[in-house]
């Protein structure tokens, strides 16, 4: 995917937490059409809080967001939705006592038109679901709920996906078909963000990657060049 | 000598009341996350609306009982709409509370219109049907049947219809419900009416069973409440499973004990559930 098109999320200077405590500090990121891009940063860095304010659900206190060049700064989640943007969370990120199709069908909550060919199309990603798509999707291993939780997200074909730490939990395995999970989504045209522990792995897929510490921007850089780095490997990916 | 069989028949009888109620209460602690104390006097004015119907038009129960639904579940949304939306970011306790008043202001509103006295939809004696040892009476067939249309029509609703769905998937995980667009204030408001209509019916069919009096949904409150914790809170269908459970132990109870303990036993199960396991038999909300 070319990482010259057209920036599609951009965030700028954004400073925001929870209650009155600022846990981002003007931090800078934009995305563009059809890019990878990571975030990646030891614990408590504010990777997921950045995520989180780009979809509305942390209050933003300075700094501005656009999806598409249209200001989305503190607009609540349900409507970022209807405007292309979708959000798998790090946990909980299931419906538990519904079937894996009712929980593509929640997924595609907001459509009027038919989704029958999208949810055929991600059956077509992930057969395991089709198989199991009359099952509950609370009674499935980590890996499998993770192919649950990103159907969901993608029922709305999204223009922006943003990923909470898709790995987190799952065994060393099934991390890799993960990534590759998430490469064949990008693949097919959809700009993605995600925040990822296992960072190397992450940055040996994404475009570019953005390294937070203390909730303010660190290093910004292709994935290569940031894996490259002397100094963010040894600060940041736990050495070489 | 009680008969076992007999008790059997009258506990799914009265665990067929107790899931309706009880479906309604654990959906609204699914969705609302506050235990519903007004939802026994809910049935109570459902029970009443439909006495209106057959004693002023005299129409036949079940025809009574369409506009008793309606009319309960506009007033299971107009309670919402007055009392509870205004809570919604306060405290559950706080929540708990105000469903207290209300129940006790529903009450004393069914004894200001409808008198404190026992009323029954059909006055005169009814025979008796006696089958493989058992007596089994023409009201309780009715609330059978009254049930197993509803528990239908729940099912029917809750697996296929989209805001159904809409009410399991608040239930289940708020949060996700809200990320894929579900508008939540929409799903809320039909839920009231979803449980309004589940209080009439329990209420009416209670009232088949016994007798009209204005405490009648207050004092079921207690088995309702147990059946729903014994069930899962905020699964429907663990809800139905715990009525059948608590009405069939509540008269299975009398082999042991006087059957003035029968509350008791309910308040008993809903404790030992509550220590031993509280998400219920199918895994609700921690509570």
């Amino acid at each position: 995917m070319s990482a010259q098109g057209e920036t599609i999320l951009d965030i700028r200077g954004v400073s925001g937490g929870y209650g009155g405590v600022d846990i981002l500090h003007s931090v800078d990121l934009n995305l563009k059409q059809g890019e990878l891009v990571v975030i990646v940063g030891p614990n408590g860095a504010g990777k997921s809080t950045l995520m989180k304010a780009a979809f509305g659900l942390v209050r933003v206190s300075k700094g501005q967001i656009s999806l598409a060049g249209e200001d989305i700064t503190n607009i609540s989640p349900d409507r970022l939705v209807h405007k292309g943007m979708s959000y798998v969370p790090q946990e909980h990120n299931v419906f538990p006592t519904m079937t894996v199709q009712e929980n593509l069908d929640m997924g595609a909550y907001i459509r009027t038109d038919d989704a029958r060919p999208q949810m055929e199309r991600i059956f077509e990603l992930f057969p395991r679901l089709k198989e199991r798509r009359k099952q509950p999707a609370g009674l499935m291993s980590g890996g499998e709920r993770q192919m649950v939780a990103m159907g969901r997200a993608l029922m709305v074909e999204p223009k922006v996906l943003m990923l909470d730490e898709p790995t987190a939990g799952l065994a060393p395995a099934f991390v890799q078909q993960v990534f590759e999970w998430i490469q064949r989504i990008n693949e097919a045209g959809i700009s993605i963000l995600m925040v990822e522990q296992n960072a190397k792995q992450a940055l040996r897929i994404a475009e570019r990657g953005y390294v937070l510490a203390t909730g303010e921007n660190r290093y910004e850089d292709t994935g290569a060049a940031l894996l490259a780095n002397r100094e963010v490997a040894e600060m940041f990916l736990g050495g070489r | 000598m009680h008969n076992v069989l007999q008790l059997t028949y009258d506990g799914i009888v009265l665990g067929s009341i107790l899931a309706l109620g009880a479906i309604g209460v654990s959906m609204i602690f699914g969705i609302l996350r506050f235990a519903h104390f007004a939802h026994g006097d809910l049935m109570t004015v459902g029970a009443y609306l439909a006495y209106t119907f057959v004693r002023w038009l005299h129409w036949p129960i079940w025809l009574a009982a369409l506009p008793a639904i309606v009319l309960a579940a506009l007033i299971a949304v107009a309670l919402d709409q007055i009392f509870y939306r205004r809570l919604r970011r306060v405290a559950p306790v706080i929540l708990l509370i105000s469903s207290f008043a209300t129940a006790l202001m529903l009450r004393a509103l069914v004894q200001i219109i409808w008198g404190p006295d026992n009323h029954v939809y059909e006055q005169g004696i009814s025979i008796p049907i006696r089958a493989f040892g058992l007596i089994i009476t023409p009201d309780s067939l009715k609330v059978l049947i009254g049930a197993a249309i509803m528990v239908t029509v729940v099912h029917l609703f809750l697996a296929h219809t989209k805001m159904g769905k809409s009410m399991r998937a608040m239930s289940d995980n708020m949060d996700l419900a809200l990320i894929s667009g579900v508008p939540v204030n929409r799903v809320i408001f039909w839920t009231w009416m979803f449980a309004g209509v589940l209080a009439a019916v329990a209420g009416i069919l209670l009232g088949l069973n016994t007798r009209l009096i204005p405490t009648m949904g207050w004092d079921t409150l207690l088995p309702i409440f147990a059946a729903a914790i014994l069930g899962g809170v905020g699964r429907p269908y663990g809800a139905i499973l715990g009525g059948f459970i608590i009405g069939l132990a509540m008269n299975y109870s009398v082999l042991f004990l006087p059957s003035a303990y029968k509350l008791a036993v309910a308040f008993v199960i809903m404790i030992v559930v509550l220590i031993v396991r509280p998400q219920g038999i199918l895994k609700g909300l921690s509570l």
